[in-house]
C-alpha cells in the first residue's frame, strides 16, 4: 500500500516537474518578449529593464526556472496584459464557476451514465440496450456545442425558460445561480455520460461474464444482488477512471460550453487570453489545467486502493 | 528453423480466415452496412465537392442575403454573405474528414512506435508512460490553444494538434496489444530462434496489433471532426473564408436572430458523420472481437 | 470403508435424491446450433458419490450447469432434473434460487477467479448465510468461521477477514467449498475441483469432500476429466463422451473392466496404480472429440474406435447392461472389449 502510494505521488510529482518545465519553455517560444508581455501597460525601457531584472530574465535558464517555480508556488501568475490586474485575482474571480459548472456536469454524467451502462449491461440483446447503446453512441457523436447552441435558440429564446447567457455568484442568490448553471451543466454532461455509459457497459459485461459472477448466480443470490454487490463493486476501478478523467480534462473541456453560455469561468477566461496574446493568462491557465488533471489522477489513484483490497493489502494492481 | 516457420505459417493461415470470418460478420452487421455506405457517400461527396457544389463557396450575392433552405437556386438556403449554404457544407464536410484523417495519421505515426516500444521493451515503458501523462495533463484544447498561439490557426495546425492530444490512446491500446502477443508462443519461439527485436516487432507483433489499431482509428476520428468542429467555431482552427462547419456554426451563433435555422444543418452533418464513423467503429471491433458475442 | 465397501453400500440405496433422465442441452451459435449434451441420464443416492469422466468438451461442465438452471438463457434444455421427486427443469427463477447455494451447491474449478476478488472470504461465505438462512450479518460471519474449520483451514477467525488473494490456491478452494456446505445442501456438484491445484494439494482437497459426505451425509457430484480423482474419490462412475453417456458403473468394476472402448482408451491413457511403467506404455486415444450441430444416430466415437465397423455407423448403440453378472453396470457401445484389459491394449496396438 505505502509502496503503490509512494510510486504514484512521486510520478505525479515527476509529471507535475516536466508539465511546469514544458510550460516555461512553451512560453518562451511563443512570439514576443515575455518582458513586454509581463509589462502591461507601461512599456518605457526603463519599466522593461526594471521588470527583466524583477523577474530574472537576465539570468541564466536554469535560475530563472528556479524563480519562476517559486513565483508559481506563491500563486504569483504576473499581470495580465490587457486588464492589468493579477492573473491570481481573475483567477478567484473565474475558477468557482468552472468548478461549479464541471462538478454538476460530472454528477449529472456518471449518474446517468453509469445507470445507462448497467442498465445496457443487464438487459443484453434486449430493446432497453439498444436504446441506451443508440443514445451513447448518439452523445458521443453530438458537438455539444451545437447542442448548447440549439437549446439557446430553440429553450431560453424561444420559451424564456432559462436564461440564454450569464452567471450569478451562488452566494449572491442560490436559486438563479442554479438556474443560470443548470442548461449549460446538462449539455456538457451529456457528452460526458455516454463515455462513462459506454465504459461502464463494457466493464459490467466482463464482470458479469466472470467466474465470480456465475459463483454468486450458484450460491441463490438475487440477480439485484448478483449486480451492484458482485459486479458492479468489480466494475467500479473502471468507473472511478473514467470520471476521474473526465473531470480531470473538464477544466479545459467546459471551455466551449462556458464561450457558449457567456459564463465568465476559467474557460471563457482562456479563449480571450488567447485572442489577445495575454501570456501571463495563458500560462497560468496551462499550469492550472496540467496541475489539476494530475492532482485529481493522483486522487483517482487513491481512491482504487479504497476500491480493489489487492492494492491495498500487497501494492500490486493485479 | 522449423520452430519459427511452423508457427508462422499457422498464423498465417489463420489471419487469411480471420479475415473472411470479420468480413462475413461486417456484411452480416445491418449497422456496419449503412454506416460504410453513409462514410462511402460521404467520401465520394468530399472527393468530388470542387466539382460537384452548385456553387463556388466563395461566391457571394448580397442581394441574397439569408435565403431560408428551400429557395429557388440555393437548396439550403444563403448565408449572412448571401454564400450557398450546401455547397459550403460540402467543402465543410470535405475539411471535417480532412482533419480528421490527417490528426489520426499524426497520432499513429507518433504513436503506434511509442506503444510497440513500450511494450515490448521494460526500460522503455516508464519513459513512455510519463510521456503519455504529460501529454494527458495538457487537453487537446489547451494544445491546440498552445499551436495556434504559436504557429497560427489553420486547418493543418488544428489537425496536428488533435493528433498530438490523441497519442496517449494510441500508445495506450498499442502497448497493451504488445504486452498480450509477446506473452503469446509464437513470438516466444521466434525469440528462442534468435530472430531480432526489430524482427520480432515488424513481423510478428506489428501484424497482429493491426486490429487494435484499425478500430482505434475508426473512434479517433469521429473525435478529431469535432475536435475541429470545436476549435474552427472558437475561431482556432480553420479561418474564413474557407469553409468550415464549425465556422459556420459560429456564423449561425452570430446572426441566431436573423436565421436560426442556419445552426441546424451544419451540426446536422457533423453529428451524422461522427455518428456513421462510430457506428462504423462499434461494429468493427465486435467483428473483430474473437469471443464473436459481444455486441 | 473400502471403495468396494462404498459401492455395494450405494447400490442399496433405492429412492437417489437427485435423479438426472434424458437431459438434452443445446446451443444456438453464430455457426449454427450446437448440441452439448444429448439424452444424459443418472441417479445421485443420498451421501453418494458420483464422478463423471470425460475429455474436455463433451458436456459434462454443462451437464452439472444445468441441473441447477445455471446455464445462459440462450441454452436450450429438455428432460428432466428432479432434485428428492421435485422437477428443476422449466422451473421459474424464483423458485430455482431458493434450491441454489442450498438444497443444490457448487464448487468451481478456479478458486482464484470463482471468488470475488474485492470481497472478504468472510462476507462472501455470510452471504449465502444471509440470503437462504435469514441470519444477519454478524451471525453469518460467526458461523463463517466455524465453517473454514470445518473445511480444515487453521487461524479460521483470522482468515475470514483475508481476501481471496491473500490465501494459497488450496485454501481458496477450501473457502469454495466452506460456502458451498454453508446451507448443508443434499447435492454437491463438484466441478473440476482439484485440476487447478497442485498434486499435494488436490488430496487434502479430496479429503476435505470425503469427510464432509461422511459427516454431513452430503450427496456429491464430481466432474472431472482426471481418472485419479475418480479412483481417489467416486462410488460410482459416468463416463461421457461427445454428449453422452457411454458408460456406467460402480468404480471398482469399470477399472476392473471397462466395456466401451472409449473408457478402455481413457485407462490406457492414464497411469493406474499396478501397471509397470516398463512393460504398459500408456495409450494415446487419436483424435478429437466432434463439435455436433445435430446428435446422429451413430455411435460418435465410431471415428477414433479401433473397432468400429459399419454398424457403428448406423446406429447409436444403446447404454445396456452389459455383463449379467452386475445389473449396475452399463455401457453403449456395439463391439464392447470383450474381457480384462490387457486385450484392449492388445487391440490398441
Amino acid at each position: 500500500m505505502a509502496r503503490y502510494l509512494l510510486t504514484r505521488a512521486w510520478q505525479s510529482a515527476l509529471t507535475l516537474l516536466l508539465s511546469t518545465i514544458v510550460v516555461f519553455f512553451g512560453v518562451r517560444a511563443l512570439p514576443g518578449d515575455p518582458a513586454l508581455a509581463l509589462a502591461g501597460e507601461d512599456r518605457s525601457p526603463e519599466a522593461l529593464e526594471a521588470i527583466r531584472r524583477h523577474y530574472g530574465l537576465d539570468q541564466p535558464l536554469p535560475v530563472q526556472f528556479a524563480q519562476y517555480v517559486e513565483r508559481m508556488v506563491q500563486g504569483d501568475f504576473g499581470v495580465s496584459i490587457r486588464t492589468g490586474t493579477p492573473v491570481s485575482s481573475m483567477l478567484t474571480t473565474a475558477l468557482p464557476v468552472t468548478v461549479e459548472l464541471s462538478v454538476l456536469a460530472i454528477l449529472l454524467a456518471t449518474a446517468l451514465g453509469v445507470g445507462a451502462g448497467v442498465l445496457a449491461a443487464v438487459r443484453r440483446g434486449r430493446p432497453a440496450e439498444w436504446v441506451a447503446n443508440g443514445m451513447a453512441l448518439i452523445g458521443l457523436s453530438v458537438p455539444h456545442f451545437w447542442l448548447g447552441l440549439l437549446a439557446i435558440l430553440y429553450l431560453s429564446v424561444a420559451t424564456g425558460l432559462f436564461p440564454a447567457s450569464g452567471f450569478v455568484p451562488i452566494l449572491e442568490d442560490p436559486v438563479d445561480n442554479l438556474h443560470h448553471i443548470v442548461l449549460p451543466a446538462v449539455i456538457l454532461g451529456t457528452g460526458l455520460a455516454a463515455i462513462i455509459m459506454r465504459q461502464t457497459r463494457s466493464a459490467m459485461l466482463d464482470s458479469l461474464s466472470s467466474d465470480y459472477v456465475r459463483t454468486a448466480k450458484a450460491k441463490g443470490l438475487r440477480p439485484r444482488a448478483v449486480i451492484t454487490q458482485h459486479a458492479l463493486r468489480n466494475s467500479l476501478i473502471v468507473v472511478v477512471t473514467v470520471v476521474g478523467l473526465q473531470l480531470g480534462g473538464l477544466i479545459s473541456g467546459a471551455v466551449v460550453t462556458e464561450q457558449i453560455f457567456g459564463l465568465p469561468g476559467f474557460g471563457k477566461m482562456t479563449i480571450d487570453a488567447v485572442f489577445q496574446r495575454d501570456y501571463p493568462v495563458i500560462q497560468a491557465v496551462v499550469l492550472l489545467t496540467a496541475t489539476a488533471y494530475i492532482v485529481i489522477n493522483f486522487l483517482v489513484d487513491l481512491l482504487y486502493s479504497v476500491i480493489d483490497p489487492r492494492i491495498r493489502v500487497t501494492g500490486d494492481p493485479a | 528453423m522449423t520452430v519459427l516457420t511452423v508457427p508462422m505459417a499457422e498464423t498465417g493461415a489463420a489471419s487469411i480466415t480471420r479475415r473472411t470470418r470479420v468480413l462475413r460478420r461486417l456484411r452480416r452487421n445491418p449497422l456496419a452496412v449503412v454506416s460504410f455506405v453513409v462514410l462511402a457517400l460521404a467520401a465520394a461527396i468530399a472527393l468530388l465537392s470542387p466539382w460537384i457544389a452548385p456553387y463556388s463557396v466563395d461566391q457571394t450575392d448580397f442581394a441574397r442575403t439569408f435565403a431560408p433552405p428551400g429557395t429557388p437556386g440555393h437548396l439550403l438556403g444563403t448565408d449572412d454573405l448571401g454564400r450557398d449554404v450546401l455547397s459550403r457544407i460540402m467543402l465543410g464536410a470535405r475539411a471535417s474528414l480532412q482533419v480528421g484523417l490527417l490528426a489520426v495519421a499524426t497520432s499513429l505515426v507518433i504513436g503506434v512506435p511509442l506503444g510497440l516500444a513500450a511494450g515490448y521493451f521494460r526500460a522503455w515503458d516508464a519513459v513512455i508512460s510519463r510521456f503519455t501523462d504529460l501529454l494527458l495533463a495538457f487537453p487537446f484544447l489547451i494544445m491546440a490553444v498552445g499551436l495556434a498561439a504559436i504557429r497560427g490557426a489553420s486547418l493543418g495546425n488544428a489537425a496536428v494538434a488533435i493528433g498530438i492530444a490523441q497519442i496517449p490512446g494510441v500508445i495506450r491500446v498499442v502497448r497493451s496489444d504488445t504486452l498480450r502477443l509477446k506473452s503469446l508462443d509464437f513470438v516466444a519461439a521466434a525469440v528462442v530462434d534468435g530472430a531480432s527485436d526489430l524482427w520480432v516487432l515488424a513481423r510478428h507483433i506489428l501484424p497482429n496489433a493491426t486490429s487494435v489499431i484499425l478500430v482505434q482509428a475508426t473512434v479517433a476520428i469521429p473525435a478529431a471532426i469535432l475536435g475541429e468542429a470545436v476549435l474552427s467555431f472558437l475561431g482556432l482552427g480553420i479561418q474564413p473564408p474557407s469553409p468550415s462547419l464549425g465556422t459556420m456554426l459560429a456564423t449561425a451563433q452570430q446572426f441566431a436572430a436573423r436565421a436560426p435555422w442556419a445552426a441546424v444543418l451544419p451540426g446536422v452533418v457533423i453529428m451524422g458523420l461522427a455518428l456513421a464513423f462510430n457506428v462504423f467503429g462499434d461494429a468493427l471491433r465486435d467483428a473483430l472481437d474473437p469471443k464473436g458475442d459481444r455486441r | 470403508m473400502t471403495t468396494a465397501e462404498r459401492a455395494g453400500a450405494a447400490a442399496t440405496v433405492a429412492t437417489p435424491v437427485l435423479a438426472v433422465r434424458d437431459l438434452s442441452v443445446s446451443f444456438p451459435t453464430e455457426t449454427g446450433n450446437v448440441s452439448a449434451v444429448d439424452g444424459v441420464s443418472l441417479d445421485l443416492a443420498p451421501g453418494e458419490i458420483v464422478g463423471m469422466v470425460g475429455e474436455s468438451g463433451c458436456g459434462k461442465s454443462v451437464t452439472a450447469m444445468s441441473i441447477a438452471g445455471l446455464l445462459p438463457g440462450s441454452a436450450r434444455i429438455s428432460g428432466s432434473v428432479r432434485l428428492n421427486g421435485t422437477e428443476l427443469v422449466g422451473t421459474r427463477e424464483a423458485a430455482l434460487r431458493r434450491v441454489r447455494g442450498k438444497e443444490i451447491a457448487y464448487i468451481f474449478q478456479e478458486p482464484m477467479t470463482s471468488l470475488n476478488p474485492v470481497l472478504t472470504v468472510g462476507r462472501q461465505i455470510g452471504e449465502v448465510l444471509q440470503v437462504h438462512e435469514r441470519m444477519s450479518r454478524r451471525a453469518a460471519r460467526a458461523r463463517a468461521v466455524e465453517l473454514l474449520t470445518l473445511v480444515g483451514i487453521p487461524s479460521a477467525a483470522k482468515r475470514v477477514d483475508n481476501y481471496p488473494h491473500q490465501l494459497s490456491g488450496g485454501m481458496r478452494q477450501r473457502v469454495m467449498i466452506a460456502m458451498a456446505v454453508a446451507c448443508g445442501p443434499k447435492v454437491l456438484v463438484a466441478d473440476e475441483p482439484t485440476t487447478a491445484l497442485d498434486v499435494t494439494v488436490q488430496a487434502g482437497i479430496l479429503q476435505v469432500l470425503r469427510d464432509l459426505r461422511d459427516r454431513l451425509g452430503t450427496s456429491i457430484l464430481v466432474i472431472t476429466h482426471d481418472l485419479g480423482v475418480i479412483a481417489d474419490i467416486a462410488d460410482r462412475v459416468v463416463v461421457m463422451y461427445a454428449g453422452r453417456v457411454v458408460e456406467r458403473a460402480a468404480v471398482t468394476d469399470l477399472f476392473a473392466h471397462p466395456y466401451h472402448r472409449y473408457t478402455a482408451g481413457l485407462l490406457s491413457a492414464s497411469p493406474t496404480p499396478g501397471r509397470h511403467a516398463g512393460t504398459d506404455r500408456l495409450q494415446e486415444i487419436p483424435g478429437l472429440v466432434p463439435v455436433l450441430s445435430v446428435q446422429p444416430d451413430v455411435c460418435t466415437f465410431a471415428d477414433r474406435c479401433p473397432a468400429a465397423d459399419g454398424r457403428c455407423r448406423e446406429s447409436a448403440p444403446p447404454l445396456e447392461v452389459v455383463a449379467a453378472g452386475s445389473t449396475d453396470h452399463l455401457a453403449a457401445c456395439w463391439h464392447p472389449c470383450p474381457s480384462p484389459r490387457s486385450d484392449v491394449e492388445e487391440a490398441h496396438r
